[in-house]
């Protein structure tokens, strides 16, 4: 019987074969915790009992929720982290770098085969990287400081093929939500996504980590595309690492099997209030919007702003559109900065934030009153995400985010 | 005690809002349990009320602040068709007990509820309702009350043991 590449990391990871069922005290190769999350896996490491955590370079610590600090309590939050990193030493890279997740990866911290946790429920993202990568919650995270293992339930998988390339202003995540529509919120639960098929070979690791990103949405432990040349070119970059075969055998096992065909697909919005409501873009154009938001850990990479600004073009934003734009990291910063997109945002009529959670947060700015609507290329658009419990948010990709704030209202970007 | 019926899908940014997760203590949590989505339940829910839930209960976000501001706000168990998978396992290490009872769907708001756990039943209205049995390695942090407790018992892990399923 073969091995799924889940399976196989993990009996990799424990030299022995390890199927889909068992349970196992697996040796994490990081830990990321960050300013919301944080605190509260560091008391339970101390509850624990814990006094060094188990081995500081493998903990990846920032702030990227409420940066630079929104409250005097989010403030003392992460003072205390700083002071828990600076007794531990732990590297923290505070407010410094942006969101966690495309930091993680940006810093070479997740490599194909490797376990990684974080106390964030996006860490699935990692998958992008061919890693084994879940979203933990803090007294987990408590336990993984310590201990630097934890118990996992290794997954079964659903196996995703996508084939076929997309159309014009269709990309990785109109493909997604179109996933995310056809599985459902609670589809794969327990369960780890395989992304395979020709379209996500073509994709980039930008496209890439949209996908894996989502993968939570449906419930899933991890979102993993087999590790390629795309992959292993971007992992050396950043690390010394020597590349090898990781796939799932021919004959793996799997829970299901889903194939898509892209070449039909057409922009997607996920409607207000569940992920998996995704629609074609032309069943809600013309949707007054109040707020766009063009970032996150989902879309907030070079490529989606580069996204965002070729549907700009010399164009301004709509005047009772508040567009707010957040680069996901410095580096993501400095390359729209480098490449004049910042200049072309600021002048169409954006607020350029610097790189953190933003709006999607709900909490830190940029929240909704009652009754208004938000346009965003994040990952949730649950009831009261971004404000009030009376405020819609619908979901889309950079390209139809940036057509529908140019207009006002939800827009095909194929239609600019 | 009462029951706190919910639909499917709720999440966990209805369960505790982004605002407040700079907050930790249970109490203080459980003020703004719900807030906005089921207004009336931070100020009537007492200790011991039961929350009963479709499927997929605490889907989004890893924060423990969900099940935190549940069980300071008194609720021992919720008993949902299913769970997301961070929610489950964060409720059963903070001490909330999560119980996947298939039927759930069909126990009214305010049905008084009766479960045994060891047997793997529960009673509502006089209906007898199969409820799944929390799985060996995590029945054990249950009996211990908690992650934490169940830690404190540890030296080390040995890693890449086999548990019980």
């Amino acid at each position: 019987m073969g091995a799924t590449i889940t399976e196989k990391i993990f009996s990799r990871k424990c030299g022995r074969d390890i199927h889909a069922g068992e349970v196992v005290m697996a040796p994490v190769d990081n830990a990321m915790i960050h300013d919301i999350t944080g605190p509260l896996a560091i008391q339970k490491f101390l509850e624990m009992g814990g006094i060094k955590v188990h081995n500081p370079d493998q903990v990846t610590m920032l702030f990227d929720h409420q940066v630079p600090a929104d409250s005097i309590e989010a403030a003392e939050n992460q003072v205390y982290m700083r002071k828990f990193a600076e007794s531990q030493g732990i590297h923290n890279y505070d407010i410094r770098e942006g969101v966690c997740h495309q930091v993680t990866m940006e810093l070479g911290k997740a490599a194909p085969g490797e376990i990684i946790v974080g106390a964030d429920s996006h860490t699935c993202m990692y998958g992008a990287g061919g890693a084994f990568a879940t979203g933990i919650g803090s007294t987990d995270m408590g336990f993984a400081l310590k201990f630097g293992a934890l118990y996992f339930r290794v997954p079964e998988t659903i196996h995703v093929v996508a084939n076929g390339s997309f159309r014009k202003r269709v990309g990785p995540k109109d493909l997604i939500l179109a996933i995310a529509a056809d599985i459902g919120a609670d589809g794969a639960t327990y369960k780890a996504i395989e992304f395979t098929g020709d379209t996500f070979r073509g994709m980039d690791m930008a496209g890439r980590m949209t996908c894996s990103n989502m993968a939570i949405e449906m419930g899933a432990k991890a979102g993993i595309v087999p590790p390629d040349q795309v992959t292993w070119d971007y992992i050396r970059q950043k690390r010394d690492i020597t590349p090898f075969s990781l796939e799932s055998d021919p004959d793996a096992v799997y829970a299901e099997m889903r194939t898509y065909d892209v070449t039909t697909l057409s922009p997607q919005v996920a409607v207000p209030h569940n992920v998996d409501l995704g629609v074609d873009v032309g069943e809600v154009a013309g949707t007054h919007v109040d707020q766009v938001f063009i970032g996150s850990c989902t879309n907030g990479r070079f490529e989606d702003l580069a996204e965002a600004a070729e549907v700009l073009g010399t164009r301004a934003f709509a005047p009772d559109v508040r567009v707010i734009i957040i680069p996901a990291s410095r580096t993501e910063y400095l390359k729209a900065l480098r490449a004049g997109l910042i200049e072309r945002f600021v002048e169409a009529g954006a607020l350029v934030e610097a790189p953190c959670c933003g709006p999607c947060m709900g909490g830190a700015f940029g929240l909704l009153a009652p009754g208004e609507v938000s346009l965003s290329t994040s990952n949730r658009n649950f009831r009261g995400r971004q404000g009030s419990t009376a405020a819609s948010v619908y979901l889309c990709s950079p390209a139809t985010a940036a057509a529908s704030a140019i207009h006002g209202k939800i827009t095909d970007p194929r239609e600019v | 005690m009462r029951v706190w019926k919910f639909g499917d899908n709720i999440d966990t940014d209805a369960i505790i809002p982004g605002r407040f997760l700079t907050i930790y203590d249970p109490g203080e949590l459980a003020k703004h349990a719900f807030e906005g989505t089921r207004p009336e339940f931070a100020g009537e829910v007492k200790e011991g009320d039961i929350i009963v839930a479709g499927k997929n209960f605490g889907c989004g976000s890893s924060r423990e602040h969900a099940p935190i501001a549940l069980k300071g706000a008194g609720i021992t168990m919720v008993i949902a068709e299913s769970f997301a998978r961070i929610f489950y396992r964060n409720a059963i290490n903070v001490g909330l007990l999560p119980i996947v009872c298939h039927q759930a769907g069909i126990i009214m708001e305010g049905t008084p509820v009766m479960v045994n756990l060891d047997e793997g039943y529960l009673v509502a209205d006089g209906k007898r309702l199969a409820i799944e049995p929390i799985p060996g390695f995590l029945k054990r942090i249950v009996d211990c009350g908690g992650l934490v407790e169940y830690a404190q018992s540890l030296e080390e892990v040995p890693a890449c043991t086999v548990s019980q399923r």
